[in-house]
């Protein structure tokens, strides 16, 4: 479990990155923080593993504060990926997985065998472990990424936008991946984005922020898109201009076609007897689940 | 011709004198210049005055430096040790600049995602920034150990043996051939030194090499493509 209490940042320049801040992140979920850039989101993931020192309050980790813990022993237990991988460019990608591993005083053979075992399980051809990290594509180097965040096999994983800089279908497809891992490992992510689909995609709690880092909403993705209470809440999430309204139309074929309010189609929902409701896009919520 | 052919002997043993006088300076130039770098990539406001006196040390004329210096550390005129330092100290004014650039360069992502994961700053300035400003280092080396194997000869004028002693017997005694020695060697023995630090640069940086190879991105690409 990880616990914001009260956490503020202020830089010695007078700039307020955070006020205030709480959120409790139950154990084995995964909570999105959602935000334009500039509000705080990134700063307070990084205060997790002492990246970022608040200003004010304090953060908890299954109850204790890690004000205490010494920071690299700390990180060192914690999952960190971000965006454009962060991978070391000057290692083979294999080695890059077992980084962790390595540092934790794993010898060299078992943290490569745990590096594969990674690369499998994030679904990365085994071939490219000898790679370096240039000669990979976007989508294959966040899924070392991924699997790097996940090689010391930590309890929490942080992640900073990690698919924010990949095309929307290999985004997609990593956000689905993503979602079956997690399913699998059963981590307490801290995910970060500004992606409003890829927040309802994955998370269990959502928390939109404004700048400054205040709470303009926070609570599952359904609770989020029944809200109309907050004007930048509906602004954010597109709800005021319709564009999750939806209307149903049927096809020729008997099928549900499913538009928004500006009457783009956004997808088709299948008879009960032809197929699972679920390979619809109605829900991107569902797309994960 | 024949002069060198009879000289050949003589010819080796003042190369390995040049040599000894040459690679410690560029070595020592390396060593105390990463610190001197990191300092001042360290603390910026200190950063440019440190990086342009050092690069002045270059416009220290050489002949009066290697006069000079004997005075100065207590040595003999005619010491190896005022050679090498004086090289030292020019190759330190040609390399300081290029080690804070190099190291200023490693990207903040790569900083960041190091420091995210775990390193200790110290591990990671050895085994991420160091090997990561590897290669813009490797090419202010490479500059450094030509003009210390260039500068080496100017020391023949003291009497301290190089392959520089070849122009000064050669002028002195009208020999042609000795002249010629004289230069050739010089030239041949920076470019066999370039050489070899270019391929220890590969074999010790080989994702620099493998992931410049602009050939080889169509296939890689298309490959990552079907497995992204």
């Amino acid at each position: 479990m990880i616990e914001f209490r009260q956490v503020g940042k202020t830089y010695p320049d007078g700039t307020t990155a955070v006020e205030e801040f709480s959120l409790t992140v139950p154990s084995h979920s995964t909570a999105v923080l959602l935000g334009s850039s500039g509000c705080g989101k990134t700063t307070l993931l990084r205060m997790v593993n002492r990246m970022v020192e608040p200003s004010t309050g304090s953060v908890l980790i299954d109850e204790e504060d890690i004000s205490g813990v010494e920071p690299v022993a700390l990180r060192r237990r914690i999952g960190y990926v971000m965006q454009h991988s962060g991978l070391l460019p000057h290692r083979r990608v294999i080695d890059n997985i077992a980084t962790v591993p390595r540092l934790n005083g794993a010898s060299r053979a078992d943290a490569r065998k745990r590096g594969y075992e990674l690369m499998e399980i994030v679904g990365l051809d085994a071939k490219l472990g000898l790679r370096y990290p240039g000669q990979l594509s976007g989508g294959q180097q966040q899924r070392v990424g991924v699997a790097r965040g996940l090689a010391s096999d930590p309890n929490i994983l942080l992640m900073d936008e990690p698919f924010g800089a990949v095309d929307p279908l290999v985004r997609v497809e990593l956000q689905r991946e993503l979602a079956r891992v997690q399913e699998e490992l059963k981590k307490t992510i801290i995910f970060v984005t500004h992606d409003i689909d890829e927040a309802l995609t994955l998370g269990d709690q959502i928390v939109v922020l404004k700048t400054g880092g205040a709470v303009a909403a926070s609570g599952t993705p359904a609770e989020l898109l029944a809200n109309r209470q907050d004007e930048f809440v509906s602004r954010f999430l597109g709800l005021d201009s319709g564009a999750r309204s939806l209307s149903a139309e049927k096809t020729d074929d008997g099928e549900l076609l499913i538009s928004d309010a500006q009457g783009r189609p956004l997808g088709v929902v299948h008879d009960q007897d032809r197929g699972p409701a679920r390979d619809s896009q109605v829900h991107p919520q569902d797309q994960a689940r | 011709m024949e002069w060198i052919l009879d000289n050949l002997g003589n010819i080796a043993e003042l190369t390995v004198a040049h040599l000894a006088l040459s690679l410690p300076a560029v070595v020592i130039a390396f060593v105390v210049s990463i610190p001197l770098a990191w300092v001042a990539n360290r603390i910026r406001a200190i950063r440019e005055p440190v990086l342009t006196s050092t690069g002045l040390l270059y416009a220290v004329p050489s002949l009066p430096l290697f006069i000079l210096l004997p005075a100065l550390i207590g040595t003999s005129v005619r010491d190896p040790l005022n050679v090498v330092i004086a090289l030292s100290i020019f190759g330190l004014a040609l390399m300081v600049r290029s080690a804070a650039e190099a190291l200023d360069a490693v990207t903040d992502d790569v900083r960041t995602s190091a420091t995210a994961i775990g390193f200790s700053g110290i591990g990671r300035f050895f085994t991420v920034e160091l090997p990561l400003a590897g290669p813009a280092l490797l090419a202010g080396v490479r500059v450094v150990c030509v003009s210390s194997i260039s500068l080496v000869s100017v020391s023949a004028v003291l009497g301290v043996t190089s392959l520089g002693s070849l122009f000064t017997d050669g002028f002195a005694r009208d020999i042609l051939g000795s002249i010629i020695a004289g230069i050739l060697m010089t030239v041949v023995l920076a470019l066999i030194c370039d050489l070899l630090l270019v391929l220890a640069g590969r074999l010790l940086m080989p994702w620099n090499v493998k992931s410049a190879g602009s050939r080889r991105r169509p296939r890689l690409r298309r490959s990552a493509e079907a497995n992204a």
